[in-house]
């Protein structure tokens, strides 16, 4: 795969590495925050923590939306699918997530709701002009990069006057995510979670381009490299960072410049500006209510609004008294640090949204750290 | 998240469609977000969508700048 | 008109529209009209001495050896797919799961569950397609059973086949004896049956060059027991692919594993689909696989049989057998580094994230 292989070269990656434990300096530690659960899964699945020098730690952020996603909402998304008898359209990392009463949309369709699992957005709309006489439910998830197809999908279903399609919209913002986990106390004043730098995300960064990480670079004083997704992306951003931090820059640093520029995909935030709005507020499992961070359907397209077409209440719904992925999802706790990890809480049993998705730190730690054995990960973080 | 790939796109279809290919596999996908996407041009695919062009000549820096990097100044001596 | 050449007989009015008929419910009813769809359809597919009998039953000379058995129902969707369909898989499936003991397979039976209204044509199209399998394997299907569903309760047509075989004296093969020491091989390209599955699925639509790799393996198993009688382990990766099986093994012999992910042929294409879909390809099926596990001393002698048989060309060895009392299976990637090898938790889903 052209553009995909050739940077996965092993040997390459093996002397960055090199470069990288020569460059750390061994009186410090560099905690790095790989806000995307894409990077939690490269670093994973390609062994990366074995190549880099103890000195570099990563805290996974809450760039998942998945795992971000409140019971709340995808209790709604059942109830669209049980009660109102809509064709409930989801993409696949949705189907498992646990909401109330121990159901999941999964668990719904095996009930008989119509629940079916679509690739894209467009899959939603043919099913919707497929079967005229049923209403089509597309339960859109994601951040940033997600959302232009989303709003392509809303755009068309109003040029061919689609009367039985509507979109429950669940978009969220990065820039919000990031300025909520750099305001927390505990970051901002009590320096209790050192912090030092951010790997940002690429296809997230494609759309809105690396402009809006400017901001947090300059006002928080750290240094943010967006970088690409395949492993020898993840390690050169790494080693900008230290380099940033060796040398006391704060900067945003491009690394997946072949497919971000400073401003962006333009025509893909026009549409997206077309059709959604932000939401005052929105809540993030984990993190709580965040100002600004979400988006809704606007007025001109808010009858293709399930939640309005639907008349949704929303229920917010705490998490399990246990589960302490909100302080993980900030970065304030490790997986191992939470009671129910491993026990109560495992992929096949998951109590939150950190485990049930494979890019949460606690199923993503449960198939990597278990192996490694705890005593050496907790020496390693 | 946002799993996304970047693909060539092979032939230009009607509706904003194109045919892509990665790795021997085609796939027709929605372009209308990219403008301009030719025949022999790569994009980034996310959720059955073109994202973003990819820019063939960054792509080419960025690994010379990998292979370089990744020199240890005694290596290279 | 049929095609069918016999003259008509026990009275049939017609011959069964096998063209443009459906399955109707007297079809499963025991009575003239199941009568002659077993005649028709299912007896002039599977055409031996035993279905000739026409008896409820096939009585079976006992064989010298341990006998084996094993049953396998198949409820893939799509019926039809590059490379196979539900017929010549059913076969495969339940051949294999009997070869993998070391056992020769003897004979299959076969039962079906049709939903009302299912086309015959394709029904025909699946029995012949499993007659075919099921000769080239050289292992008849002797018995059999029809049962007819309300539409709308059977997903057009589900197949149980169970196959009986027998083990020669000398092989032990069983997942609770794999060793620390012990070579794990795979006898070709992996993924191949479940990117051509998913190819046809609604959601999920690309065009690929992959076919099912759906076989039966009970010849390549025969020459590789020839090569190393003290092969210790045998699996087909069906569901869960090889990462499950491994696992399994893993678990049943109380051991760890440790693989070297460039060693494990996946073809281009299949990763360039999985990557599409944020799929594994340790964690998608295969139909025509075989993963082995013998002592070291014999890999090499195994390897090279397997590579002169037609369904084990690419064959590969791809890691050994571990102490590890939790039983984990490592990975070494194409970087130096290490992964897991997890249990899949319930079934792999396509990812956007």
């Amino acid at each position: 795969m052209k553009y995909v292989d050739e940077f996965r070269d092993g040997k390459v990656a093996r002397s960055l590495a090199q470069t990288i434990a020569a460059e750390v300096r061994p009186e410090r530690r560099y905690h790095l925050m790989e806000f995307c659960g894409g990077h939690t899964h490269a670093i994973s699945r390609y062994g990366l923590r074995d190549l880099l020098p103890p000195e570099i730690r990563f805290i996974h952020g809450p760039g998942c939306p998945v795992c971000v996603l409140p019971i709340g909402r995808i209790d709604s998304a059942i109830e669209l699918a049980r009660d109102h008898g809509v064709i409930l359209c989801s993409y696949g990392d949705t189907l498992r997530v646990p909401a109330s009463e121990r159901m999941s949309l999964l668990r719904a369709k095996a009930e008989g709701a119509d629940i079916r699992m679509v690739y894209s957005s467009a899959d939603a709309l043919k099913i919707a002009r497929d079967n005229p006489e049923r209403e089509v439910v597309f339960f859109a998830i994601g951040f940033e990069t997600t959302t232009p197809p989303t709003a392509v999908a809303l755009r068309q279903a109003r040029t061919e006057g689609l009367k039985n399609f509507s979109v429950f919209a669940n978009h969220v913002l990065t820039p919000s995510a990031i300025q909520n986990i750099l305001e927390s106390p505990e970051v901002r004043e009590l320096g209790t979670i050192p912090l030092d730098g951010f790997i940002g995300p690429s296809h997230v960064s494609t759309i809105i381009g690396s402009r809006p990480y400017e901001f947090f670079a300059e006002e928080f004083q750290k240094p943010v490299v967006i970088a690409g997704f395949e492993p020898l992306d993840v390690l050169q951003s790494v080693l900008m960072l230290v380099r940033q931090l060796n040398e006391g820059r704060a900067e945003v640093e491009n690394q997946f410049s072949r497919a971000v520029t400073r401003e962006g995909n333009l025509k893909a935030q026009a549409l997206v500006a077309e059709v959604f709005e932000l939401r005052d507020r929105f809540e993030w499992r984990g993190l709580g209510e965040v100002p600004y961070s979400a988006l809704r359907i606007r007025e001109a397209y808010r009858d293709l609004d399930a939640e309005v077409r639907f008349d949704l209440p929303y229920r917010s719904v705490p998490d399990h008294k246990a589960c302490e992925c909100g302080t993980i999802l900030r970065g304030l706790k490790q997986p191992q640090d939470c009671k129910v990890f491993g026990t109560v809480c495992t992929p096949d049993n998951p109590l939150g949204s950190c485990m049930v998705s494979a890019e949460g730190a606690c199923a993503a730690y449960y198939t990597y750290g278990q192996f490694k054995g705890s005593a050496e990960v907790a020496e390693a973080s | 998240m946002c799993l996304a790939i970047p693909v060539k796109v092979i032939e230009l279809l009607e509706a904003e469609q194109a045919l892509v290919d990665v790795g021997g596999v085609r796939k027709e996908v929605d372009v209308s977000l990219v403008d301009g996407v030719q025949a022999g041009d790569y994009v980034i695919l996310h959720v059955g969508f073109a994202i973003n062009r990819l820019d063939e000549t960054e792509a080419q820096k960025t690994l010379a700048m990998l292979r370089e990097m990744g020199v240890q100044p005694e290596a290279a001596a | 008109m049929s095609a069918n050449p016999k003259p008509l007989k026990h009275g049939y009015i017609r011959p069964l529209d096998l063209k443009h008929g459906k399955v109707e419910m007297s079809h499963g009813g025991g009575g003239r009209a199941m009568a002659q769809l077993i005649d028709e359809l299912f007896q002039q597919a599977f055409d031996n001495p035993w279905l000739r009998q026409a008896n409820d039953q096939a009585l079976l000379t006992r064989p010298e050896g341990r006998i084996v058995m094993a049953t396998d129902s198949h409820v893939v969707s799509p019926l039809f797919f590059p490379g196979g369909d539900i017929g010549s898989l059913s076969v495969h499936g339940t051949i294999n799961d009997v070869a993998t003991s070391g056992a020769r397979p003897l004979w299959l039976s076969a039962g079906f569950i049709l939903e009302e209204g299912f086309p015959l044509a394709d029904l025909k199209r699946i029995v012949d397609s499993m007659a075919t399998a099921a000769e080239k394997a050289r292992v008849p299907i002797v018995t059999g059973d029809t049962k007819v569903v309300e539409r709308g309760k059977g997903d057009g047509v589900f197949i149980n086949t169970t196959g009986v075989g027998v083990v020669p004296d000398g092989i032990e093969i069983s997942g609770d004896r794999a060793r620390p020491g012990d070579r794990i091989l795979v006898s070709g390209y992996l993924g191949d049956h479940g990117v051509a599955i998913m190819s046809l699925r609604e959601n999920l639509s690309f065009s690929t060059n992959i076919v099912s790799d759906s076989a039966a393996l009970h010849d390549l198993i025969a020459a590789m027991l020839q090569a190393a009688p003290d092969i210790h382990c045998l699996r087909d990766p069906t569901r869960g692919g090889l990462a499950s099986t491994l696992n399994e093994i893993a678990r049943q012999s109380g051991v760890g594993m440790a693989i070297r992910e460039e060693d494990i042929p996946i073809r281009e294409e299949v990763d360039a689909a999985c990557e599409l879909l944020g799929l594994d390809p340790l964690y998608v099926a295969n139909e025509g696989k075989v993963v082995a596990i013998c002592p070291a001393a014999s890999a090499d002698a195994l390897l090279a049989a397997m590579h002169l048989h037609p369904l084990g060309l690419d064959a590969a060895i791809i890691g050994e057998v571990i102490e590890d009392s939790h039983g984990f299976v490592q990975m070494e990637t194409s970087f130096g580094g290490r992964r897991n090898v997890d249990w899949l938790s319930g079934e792999q889903l396509p990812r956007i994230c």
